[in-house]
């Protein structure tokens, strides 16, 4: 569990994070990995699991009936993938595909959810750093939406 | 500003086209083509990576693009695409026609500053054209610059311009090359993300660095927010804008952008200088 | 008796001597233009004789007025400024910068037509002399100078005038362009009507200036006349219809781009563009390309153009200023603020007439005083700001 709470410090959602909240968090969590081709969830599933990449890179995908996937995505280092596991009903929204060897850091999401529930400041604290990198990604998005490269 | 003294003697007036011959056309995309061209006679004047020519289809009309060959090409390289008609009339010359060509004009990319320093390219979608002079440049004279990296974006693997020439460059072991694309297919290994997500992972020190950047504004104006997030300082990050241009030498009054004019206090231009404006509706 | 007058001195002519001022620079090749009735307007044009001046004509001006009255004197110069400029004889309204033909050879350029006559220009106002300079730093004192420009310029012969009286728009002092005429003239004129007696106080302003004299009847000006003629000015400087506060006038409007007044003044204006011709400091152009039938010639040709006009700023599929607001935002910001950074002095010279000329009666100088009075600098996350 040592070794699980110095990866996490290492992970930019959790440096410089107290001693103490991320070994609530390590509680959560568990070591992952992924060969090129694994899905790390489907469309529809549980979210009861979200990951934190170490190495490698994930696709966020969508399937639509007779054509191939579409990669709307790649998250790589430092990154996180799934936000489906803050909101009810907490069933993921997309697939996640790992493109190459990936290792990620699995946080259990009932058991971070149940956690942030007892301890209010360690809620506010997760709350704190989990939304700037969800809010950048939608500023991201918004831009690719653009088409920017496209002709007018 | 960063404007060029060229010590090279201008064409005796501005105003009229010098007659280049079109001495290769090659298909890059679907709807752009790269020309290569050659004065009629005498060598074609030098110019700064960064700098334009006004392109003039006979009888149709005058656009400004970007030069986008190496310095030490004996004509002028231009990668045009076709959207409009004097565009399209461009696009679509072949070998051997006659083509008019006024220029080079505006201000180049800051190499020079750029020396001793990390030096970050950005481009997106056709960006990558007005930059790859710069790129010649730098890989040419390595060892001026400490880190180099490239960091392009287009829309779809198909559409990434320069794609072959991207893989070559990527074979320098001391050069970071980086490309995404906007959305792919399922067989597309790469990054998929707008650029600017490619900042935060890039290896340059935001301390020491220069950025150019070069792309839709809309993009232009995402990426360097992502620059200045890591902490790169505005007097260090350089965009190239574009505005309407009829005579591209400072007199018709066209490309105006706040104070400055387009084609002579531009193309190229530091972004502490415009930040203000750049974010302003309809200036 | 005629003595010699050398730059800087002043001499006395009649009222008659005007016409011989016409013929002689007619006989010296020069195209002679001055002010004239036309269309119930005063405009600039080609004259012959003494009759083709406004004689005992003057100007109602108001904001979106122009009215011609008659004088109860017959005042040859008693008048300002009507709707054109002298800039329609400098910088062309249409010019063709060149023509290419396709030969078996290959293609011929040939620049544009060059043969324009030398001008000698008769009653330029002290504000319209600033104009000319500043359009002189626009257009031919840059990195590439328009030398049919400069060359016109060159051989240009201006005989000022010093204006009598002020008009209902004039904001010349705001902008020190006058209404004395200081530099940038050859020959300088101010009226000197006392009842019967007739005769103006001529300024030499340079040795081209001084020769042209020479060859007219004149006598050395008194003391007196040059009283008079001081008099007519300092009457003049306390009638200006107008004034605009300049000091930190450009900060003023840079830092309030969001102002509301902006959304107030696009309400009215309708974006005709008057201003921008009438303006004796707009210089903006644009350039059309036209080939025969053939398509074995093509010509490219010069003309003015507005920044109110959709065309102006557009690239990519669109304009980049769409609304009128943004265009009169342009247009004034530029006059009054970006100007200076461009060219080291105000584009405007406070003639009024984009005051007197706007269909709506739009005031450069109440919307100005509008922004001061109440300024509302725009915020907003600048990219330099952590």
């Amino acid at each position: 569990m040592a070794n699980l709470e110095e990866i996490l410090q290492e992970h930019p959602l959790f440096v410089g994070a107290p001693a103490d909240l991320v070994r609530l968090v390590a509680g959560c969590a568990r070591n992952h990995v992924f060969r090129a081709g694994d899905y790390l969830f489907h469309e529809g599933g549980a979210a009861d699991e979200f990951f934190l990449v170490r190495h490698g890179k994930v696709a966020l995908e969508i399937n639509a009936p007779g054509r191939a996937a579409i990669v709307f995505e790649t998250v790589g280092v430092g990154d996180f993938v799934g936000a489906s596991w803050l909101i009810p009903p907490y069933r993921w929204a997309f697939d996640a595909r790992a493109v190459e060897l990936t290792s990620a850091t699995g946080i259990d999401a009932a058991c971070l959810r149940g956690k942030c529930e007892a301890d209010h400041d360690l809620g506010y604290e997760m709350m704190k750093r989990f939304l700037p990198p969800l809010v950048k990604r939608l500023h991201a998005t918004r831009l690719q939406i653009l088409d920017v490269y496209g002709k007018h | 500003m960063a404007s060029i003294d060229s010590a090279a003697p201008r064409p005796s007036d501005p105003f009229v086209p010098q007659i280049y011959r079109v001495e290769r056309v090659s298909r890059e995309l679907t709807d752009i083509v790269t020309l290569e061209l050659n004065p009629l006679a005498g060598p074609r004047p030098p110019f700064e990576p960064g700098q334009f020519n006004m392109l003039y289809a006979f009888g149709v009309g005058e656009v400004p693009i970007s030069i986008s060959g190496d310095r030490h090409n004996s004509g002028f390289v231009h990668t045009v695409r076709d959207v409009g008609a004097v565009s399209g009339a461009i696009a679509k010359l072949s070998s051997g026609a006659m083509i008019g060509l006024r220029g080079p004009f505006g201000t180049g990319w800051p190499l020079k500053q750029a020396e001793g320093s990390d030096i970050v390219i950005v481009a997106g979608g056709l960006g990558l054209a007005p930059l790859r002079p710069a790129i010649y440049d730098v890989l040419a004279n390595r060892g001026r610059y400490r880190r180099v990296v490239i960091l392009s974006g287009s829309r779809h693997p198909d559409d990434m311009l320069y794609r072959r020439e991207l893989e070559q460059w990527r074979r320098h072991l001391d050069v970071e090359i980086e490309v995404t694309v906007d959305h792919a297919d399922a067989d597309w290994r790469g990054n998929v993300g707008v650029v600017p997500t490619l900042i935060p992972r890039a290896a340059f020190d935001p301390r020491d660095a220069v950025a150019l950047i070069c792309g839709p504004e809309v993009m232009m104006r995402f990426t360097a927010n992502a620059l200045r997030d890591v902490g790169l300082p505005t007097d260090r990050i350089y965009v190239s804008m574009e505005r309407n241009m009829k005579c591209a030498i400072g007199l018709c009054g066209h490309c105006q952008f706040g104070p400055s004019f387009v084609c002579k206090d531009g193309p190229v231009m530091r972004l502490d200088r415009i930040a203000d404006i750049l974010t302003m509706r309809e200036i | 008796m005629t003595d010699s007058v050398a730059a800087g001195g002043t001499a006395t002519i009649s009222r008659g001597v005007v016409q011989t001022l016409l013929d002689l620079l007619t006989a010296k090749n020069y195209e002679v233009v001055g002010p004239t009735v036309r269309d119930d307007a005063i405009v600039y044009d080609r004259i012959a004789r003494l009759a083709d001046l406004p004689a005992g004509w003057t100007d109602r001006q108001e904001a979106g007025r122009y009215r011609l009255e008659r004088r109860d004197d017959g005042a040859l110069f008693g008048f300002t400024v009507g709707p054109q400029a002298w800039k329609r004889f400098l910088h062309r309204p249409v010019e063709t910068l060149w023509t290419m033909r396709k030969t078996e050879d290959g293609v011929t350029v040939e620049s544009g037509d060059s043969a324009v006559p030398k001008f000698a220009f008769i009653g330029v106002r002290a504000c319209e002399l600033h104009a000319i300079a500043i359009q002189d730093r626009v257009l031919s004192q840059g990195p590439y100078p328009d030398l049919a420009y400069a060359i016109r310029r060159q051989d240009a012969f201006i005989v000022a005038v010093n204006c009598g009286q002020a008009g209902g728009t004039c904001f010349c002092v705001s902008m020190q362009t006058g209404p004395q005429a200081t530099a940038g003239f050859d020959l300088a004129l101010t009226e000197l009507l006392d009842g019967a007696d007739h005769e103006f106080l001529v300024e030499v302003g340079s040795e081209a200036g001084a020769g042209i004299l020479q060859e007219l009847p004149h006598r050395l000006a008194t003391d007196g006349e040059r009283a008079k003629a001081a008099a007519v000015v300092a009457r003049t400087k306390d009638q200006m219809g107008r004034h605009l506060e300049t000091e930190g006038l450009k900060e003023l409007l840079l830092s309030n781009l969001t102002h509301p007044r902006w959304d107030d003044v696009a309400e009215r204006c309708l974006t005709c563009g008057n201003c921008t011709m009438v303006c004796p400091t707009c210089f903006c152009t644009t350039v059309e390309d036209r080939s025969d039938l053939s398509g074995a010639s093509a010509e490219r040709v010069r003309k003015w153009d507005s920044c109110f006009t959709m065309d102006f700023s557009y690239i990519h599929g669109g304009s980049v200023r769409k609304t009128p607001r943004s265009r009169y935002r342009q247009w004034m910001t530029h006059k009054l603020a970006t100007w200076i950074d461009q060219f080291g002095t105000s584009g405007c010279v406070g003639c009024g007439r984009c005051i007197t000329w706007c269909p709506v009666g739009i005031d450069i100088t109440v919307e100005a005083a509008a922004i001061r009075a109440n300024p509302q600098p725009q915020t907003g996350r600048q990219h330099g700001q952590p």
